[in-house]
């Protein structure tokens, strides 16, 4: 068994507040320590991370794995190789697969081909209703044995708000989360870019923010009425923000993520017609993102995720409307993070926090912090290195973001899992 | 990122004609000053014009249209260059070949120039984008995105009837919000530095923020076309009564087609133009198309003088 010392690392636990050069042990998969050395600690392995940092390993809420269905598009093997490459050592997996994480039988099967990788711990998110269809609940206790932490509709919410009802009535039943992403169908249509001066120009369909404010506040409604537990997911306007923050300190309980690509970008970067700033939701105005990063600071918005989508190649190589959606992330999900931070001055304890334990507790699961007998799940990384983002320099078969070309701060050194290295560079 | 510009070489000349947004009044005016000189051409009875000698033309519609490809086709032949039509609509497309497979394949044949018409905003871009750079593009209308040489045709109608641009009231009145040819003109028009350019339309055919485009707007006839010099029409789809933008052809004719009467309220000389195909009777009465202040026929007569200096400027043999 590998016994290792983690040495003159910069340590960052942002659940504990810790920010100080510390060591840290690891034996038997576990943390065996952090700061002194256990008494009889017998080292097999030292890294010095001096100049490094050191964190817990991250918590991506929106990775797509693409399996099953999509092997054209990424596999479970591309991916989590591309997870941790970016630190990532737990992950949520959307239901949008084909077929979708509805029967218990699939999700056994996506967590047995992904234990047997062991690269990052993969936290399914069951489809809420059957085929993702909207008529019918999913046996969502069984899929929770089967190892589905919270249910989802992930492309938007349910046409029928009375399903909708019933399946958050169900969900709290067992105390499962949902997670939706608040967009109103009949307000989006085919609908592809915000509804402002850049899709004005272009002359694209555009998507208005009611789109998004109509979703939460019907959701908002059915949460208090159900008392589910509800995560909003991929948060884009300040309108849509605002009655989120409203809806926290009336004591519902609502968590909600914005993702990397809202985080920095806005409508502006469609430029003429760039198919990687075809998102979902659509990139909205700077004032928007603007006040998505003021709401990650007050602690309206809980966590940032990569909201990693590979795409392959030829599907973004069409006319803006009819290029697929998404962008890979998962490998910038730290980087863009930082990236923040450093925009804003703002402490990395402060901003790590969103990517580890902050996001973990909208997940439910125990990661995203450091403790004593805890898992040791490690990300170790130079803050200072940048790198150029290229289609060849990722790892994930997804090779689309509307990073490409940037040079971005972050670069992971170690991804330790379990006590063992994933990834090391 | 950098990005290149996308209808500009490195010299800031013109390498692609994409969209009329972004271009320099400079360029805009060469093109009316080199149409101007084919126009006795066009009304000549003509020998061609060899400029074009050799060059493959390309005209790659992925959207019906006779009037705008035969257009262009006529411009193309008159500059004596070999004129290939592709509808594609019904080949390649609908056996699943993707576009930049198609223009690939057609670059491969010695393309010099492709006019594309598609139904997606941004298609031209995206050709633009990846053909070859000896390639040139010309957008004939790209979903409701940009129609430039439309545009470009009815500024050369303009100053031909009103001279200065300068001094102008000009009101676009119609569909705003799904077309590509508003846009294409009201870009033209404030770069050429029209002082006043309204829009006039009900709510549910403007886009949200259209003031961003430097218009005015203005939802009553009466009200927007008071001291009007050019009224420019648009086409109104039969579908938009489906999308619940409008409850009838005949309320919206009622309302914003263009009468005699409604004529009056604009100033005396007023020129009135429309792109085509008209629907009589829903955007505009037969007594105004046809009528003394019409100067439709024309607009389609300097069409092919207008999309020959494009052509030529872009491929020109030089001289």
């Amino acid at each position: 068994m590998v016994r290792i010392h983690i040495k003159n690392g910069r340590l960052i636990d942002p659940a504990h507040g810790v920010d100080a050069i510390q060591d840290i042990f690891i034996a038997k998969g576990k943390i065996a320590g952090i700061g002194a050395m256990p008494e009889g600690f017998q080292v097999s392995r030292v890294i010095d991370a001096h100049g490094l940092i050191v964190c817990p390993g991250l918590v991506d809420l929106s990775v797509r794995l693409r399996e099953p269905g999509f092997e054209y598009k990424a596999t479970l093997e591309s991916e989590m190789a591309a997870a941790v490459a970016g630190g990532v050592t737990s992950l949520a997996c959307p239901p949008d697969t084909d077929p979708p994480l509805d029967e218990p039988g699939l999700v056994e099967m996506l967590k047995h081909r992904a234990r047997n990788l062991n690269l990052a711990h993969v936290y399914p998110i069951g489809a809420l209703t059957q085929g993702l269809k909207g008529e019918r609940l999913t046996e969502m206790a069984e899929l929770n044995d089967a190892g589905c932490v919270v249910f989802g509709q992930p492309d938007s919410m349910l046409v029928d708000l009375k399903v909708l009802m019933q399946a958050m009535h169900y969900a709290s039943t067992f105390e499962f989360g949902v997670w939706l992403r608040p967009q109103e169908r009949s307000l989006t249509g085919s609908g592809v870019a915000h509804d402002a001066e850049v899709a004005i120009r272009l002359g694209l369909p555009t998507i208005p923010v009611c789109a998004e404010t109509i979703a939460i506040a019907n959701i908002l409604l059915l949460a208090k009425e159900t008392g589910v537990k509800v995560h909003l997911c991929r948060i884009s306007s300040a309108e849509g923000l605002t009655m989120i923050r409203a809806a926290k300190q009336q004591g519902i309980p609502v968590t909600c993520d914005i993702s990397i690509n809202h985080l920095h970008l806005s409508d502006m970067d469609i430029g003429f017609f760039d198919s990687n700033c075809h998102l979902m939701p659509p990139l909205r105005s700077s004032g928007d993102r603007d006040a998505l990063r003021a709401g990650l600071l007050d602690g309206a918005i809980d966590a940032i995720c990569s909201d990693h989508t590979p795409v392959d190649e030829d599907a973004k190589l069409l006319p803006f409307g009819q290029s697929e959606v998404g962008a890979t992330g998962v490998e910038l999900l730290l980087p863009l993070t930082l990236k923040w931070a450093k925009d804003t001055r703002l402490p990395l304890l402060r901003a790590l926090a969103k990517i580890t334990s902050e996001s973990a507790k909208v997940l439910g699961v125990d990661a995203g912090h450091l403790a004593v007998g805890n898992a040791a799940d490690l990300c170790i990384f130079d803050p200072d290195c940048y790198w150029k983002v290229t289609a060849s320099g990722l790892l994930s078969q997804g090779k689309n973001t509307p990073f490409l070309g940037m040079e971005l701060p972050g670069k992971i050194r170690y991804t330790v899992l379990n006590g063992q290295m994933v990834y090391e560079q | 990122m950098i990005n290149r510009h996308p209808q500009l070489d490195s010299h800031g000349a013109l390498q692609h004609l994409l969209t009329t947004e972004g271009l320099p009044a400079s360029i805009l005016l060469h093109i009316l000053d080199t149409a101007e000189s084919f126009v006795g051409v066009t009304e000549r009875d003509v020998k061609k014009i060899p400029l074009l000698r050799g060059k493959s033309i390309f005209n790659l519609f992925f959207e019906p249209s006779t009037r705008t490809r035969t257009t262009f086709e006529i411009a193309a032949k008159r500059l004596s260059a070999d004129v290939i039509n592709l509808n594609i609509a019904v080949s390649a497309q609908s056996k699943g070949e993707t576009l930049l497979d198609t223009v690939n394949n057609l670059s491969a044949m010695n393309a010099d120039m492709f006019i594309v018409r598609h139904a997606q905003s941004g298609a031209a871009h995206l050709i633009a984008k990846h053909v070859r750079s000896d390639i040139h593009v010309i957008n004939a209308g790209d979903g409701s995105h940009a129609h430039p040489t439309q545009a470009l045709l009815d500024m050369f109608t303009i100053r031909r009837f009103k001279q200065d641009f300068r001094a102008l009231r000009v009101a676009i009145i119609g569909d705003i919000l799904h077309s590509r040819v508003a846009r294409s003109q009201i870009h033209a028009l404030t770069t050429l530095g029209v002082p006043e350019v309204r829009v006039i339309a009900p709510k549910t055919l403007l886009p949200r923020m259209v003031e961003r485009l430097g218009v005015h707007v203005y939802h009553d006839m009466a009200k927007g076309l008071r001291d009007v010099d050019v009224l420019m029409m648009l086409r109104l789809q039969n579908e938009r009564m489906k999308g619940a933008y409008l409850p009838s052809a005949e309320e919206y004719f009622k309302y914003y087609g263009l009468t005699p009467e409604k004529l009056m309220l604009a100033r005396h000389d007023a020129i009135v133009m429309h792109p085509g195909p008209m629907n009589r009777g829903v955007e505009i009465d037969s007594a105004v198309a046809d009528g003394k202040q019409s100067v439709i026929l024309p607009q389609v007569t300097f069409g092919i003088a207008v999309r020959m200096a494009v052509m030529s400027i872009l491929a020109g043999n030089q001289a």
